[in-house]
């Protein structure tokens, strides 16, 4: 647990806020109607139109802002370097010069651009993975894909074995640093030693992991099997969704913001 | 007697700063001599894994922690410390991963550096130790049966040859010979070769006829120390803690109560010999 613990995205946070409380299908609806006003935002007023919904999201999760960050750090590092590189490699006017450096205008604009959608796009993920649980995402997943079923697509078995991935992750992680320590506690440390050492030590960790999960796997299907379970063929769900009234004011809202975005880019 | 474990004062937080700080470890003073075999109980939680970890040199805390002589506060005596410690992790048999048993129980002994001979002469030794047969040397550790399987992961540690021994219920899910195979193995090793050994365990029969001294914690505190004697003639005080007493203890207390003259016990061997004395006693017996 206490190595693993840094580990924040996507990971669902309690709570009892307005965004919670949502129907999952509408969270999952929502998804592309952001993507689509930050992606045709263009001007000032398309980018802040963009942004509101995300900003208002943030406010009505109830989450410390502290675990956005967390969570977004790396990806800050990535994309400040990206903006730094283009400023100073994409042609145009000056926007400051100091001998051989060259930061452009159109360069920083642009960067800038590329950081404030990629941002939006991520919190915008990170609030809905953060609101909801992983069992509420994938069952709200099955329904929304359920049209596709008619075309043979899946649905149910997909949606149970991204169920049976997300629950499985904790239960490796455990087993994982359980491991580590016991082979650590043989000499075999991964973090330290020569490139050599660590490769050897690394598929002492490996072997079990891979052993432990395949035997994981075994115990699960008979459970499975021992309770009779034969896919989607007549099966009922425990979870109802039912769309209700902020689920379509938030859907409205954002699909207004999302047609208003790309008229103002018409005119830009 | 020198002091192999002094541990002063250690608490241990996990995800300290964090909304889900959790107190595994508060203030525990703890002390292992050489030669000793000490055990730790408690109930789920109560910190017994963390304690096993800081001896391990896994985790660090607050507070002054010295194995084997070594300050533990520094980080190069903390990697070096498994060169000194064997510890021996629930299913232990999870942490096999070579192709044969053999080279399975040798990697820690390569690890440490010695000489071929040296390694192989430490294997076939441990290997005796747990009662596994030379049939067994160059078989997958994957094809043995679940009891032999944590037999070779015994001795994959005893190879190493420690200086002191943590056991993390070193028993669990074995039957009856298995267990006590493996606890006589522990308890030699510590009266012979004078290797101190801690355990935790749920089984206080094991508890009560292994232990010299044992440690009571819970909630991340030491509520009760003293020998198996002294902590498990206080059956009330454990029961308050969640923790029951062995079937001696048991037995001397519920005599006890019917006003019986019977000493405190808690061991078979010594049940037996009390019950005859009474009964003898009581001139039902000749």
């Amino acid at each position: 647990m206490s190595l693993f613990y840094n580990i924040t995205i996507g990971q669902y946070y309690p709570g009892d806020s307005l965004l919670h409380r949502m129907d999952p299908r509408a969270k999952i609806l929502a998804m592309p109607l952001v993507m689509a006003s930050v992606l045709l935002a263009g001007g000032p007023v398309g980018y802040l139109a963009a942004g509101i919904p995300v900003l208002l999201a943030l406010a009505l999760a109830g989450i410390p802002l502290g675990t956005y960050w967390r969570g977004m750090k790396l990806l800050w590092v990535v994309l400040l370097i990206s903006l730094v590189l283009q400023s100073l490699t994409y042609p145009g006017e000056a926007l400051w010069q100091w001998g051989m450096i060259h930061v452009s205008r159109e360069g920083f604009t642009l960067g800038m651009q590329l950081f404030y959608r990629l941002s939006l796009l991520i919190l915008s993920v990170m609030i809905v993975t953060m609101t909801t649980t992983p069992v509420n995402l994938t069952a709200a997943m099955e329904r929304l894909l359920q049209p596709f079923k008619r075309f043979g697509l899946p649905t149910h078995e997909l949606a149970m074995m991204m169920t049976i991935a997300l629950r499985f992750v904790p239960s490796l992680l455990e087993e994982a640093e359980a491991i580590i320590k016991a082979q650590q506690a043989r000499g075999g440390s991964i973090s330290t030693g020569s490139l050599n050492r660590r490769l050897q030590a690394s598929v002492a960790l490996l072997v079990p992991l891979l052993a432990g999960s395949l035997r994981r796997a075994d115990e699960l299907a008979v459970a499975m099997e021992a309770r009779c379970y034969r896919g989607d063929t007549g099966r009922t769900q425990l979870k109802q969704f039912k769309y209700r009234l902020p689920d379509i004011i938030v859907l409205g809202v954002l699909l207004t913001s999302a047609i208003a975005v790309a008229a103002t880019r018409g005119q830009a | 007697m020198s002091k192999i474990v002094e541990i002063k004062n250690l608490s241990v937080s996990y995800m300290p700063g964090t909304p889900l700080q959790r107190d595994a470890l508060r203030d525990v003073s703890f002390v292992v001599e050489k030669g000793e075999f000490r055990a730790i109980i408690g109930p789920q939680g109560s910190g017994k894994s963390t304690l096993l970890q800081v001896m391990a040199g896994l985790l660090q805390g607050e507070g002054r922690v010295t194995i084997c002589g070594q300050d533990m506060s520094n980080k190069k005596n903390r990697a070096g410390l498994w060169r000194r410690v064997g510890v021996i992790f629930q299913y232990p048999e999870r942490q096999l991963f070579e192709d044969t048993v053999f080279n399975d129980v040798a990697y820690g002994p390569i690890n440490l550096g010695l000489s071929e001979a040296e390694v192989q002469r430490r294997v076939k030794t441990a290997l005796q130790e747990v009662n596994l047969g030379e049939e067994v040397y160059h078989l997958s550790p994957f094809k043995l049966s679940g009891g032999q399987r944590r037999r070779a992961a015994v001795a994959g540690i005893l190879a190493m040859e420690p200086e002191v021994l943590l056991l993390d219920e070193p028993t669990a899910g074995l039957d009856p010979r298995g267990k006590r195979q493996l606890m006589d193995l522990f308890s030699n090793l510590c009266r012979k070769q004078q290797v101190p050994v801690v355990l935790v365990s749920h089984d206080m029969e094991e508890v009560a006829h292994r232990a010299d001294l044992v440690s009571v914690l819970y909630r991340g505190k030491i509520a009760m120390e003293g020998t198996p004697k002294e902590i498990f003639s206080r059956g009330k005080d454990l029961a308050s803690l969640g923790l029951s007493t062995p079937f001696a203890s048991q037995l001397s207390m519920a005599l006890q109560e019917k006003g019986l003259p019977v000493q405190n016990m808690t061991t078979l061997p010594e049940a037996v010999r009390e019950v005859e004395r009474l009964l003898r006693l009581k001139g039902k017996v000749q």
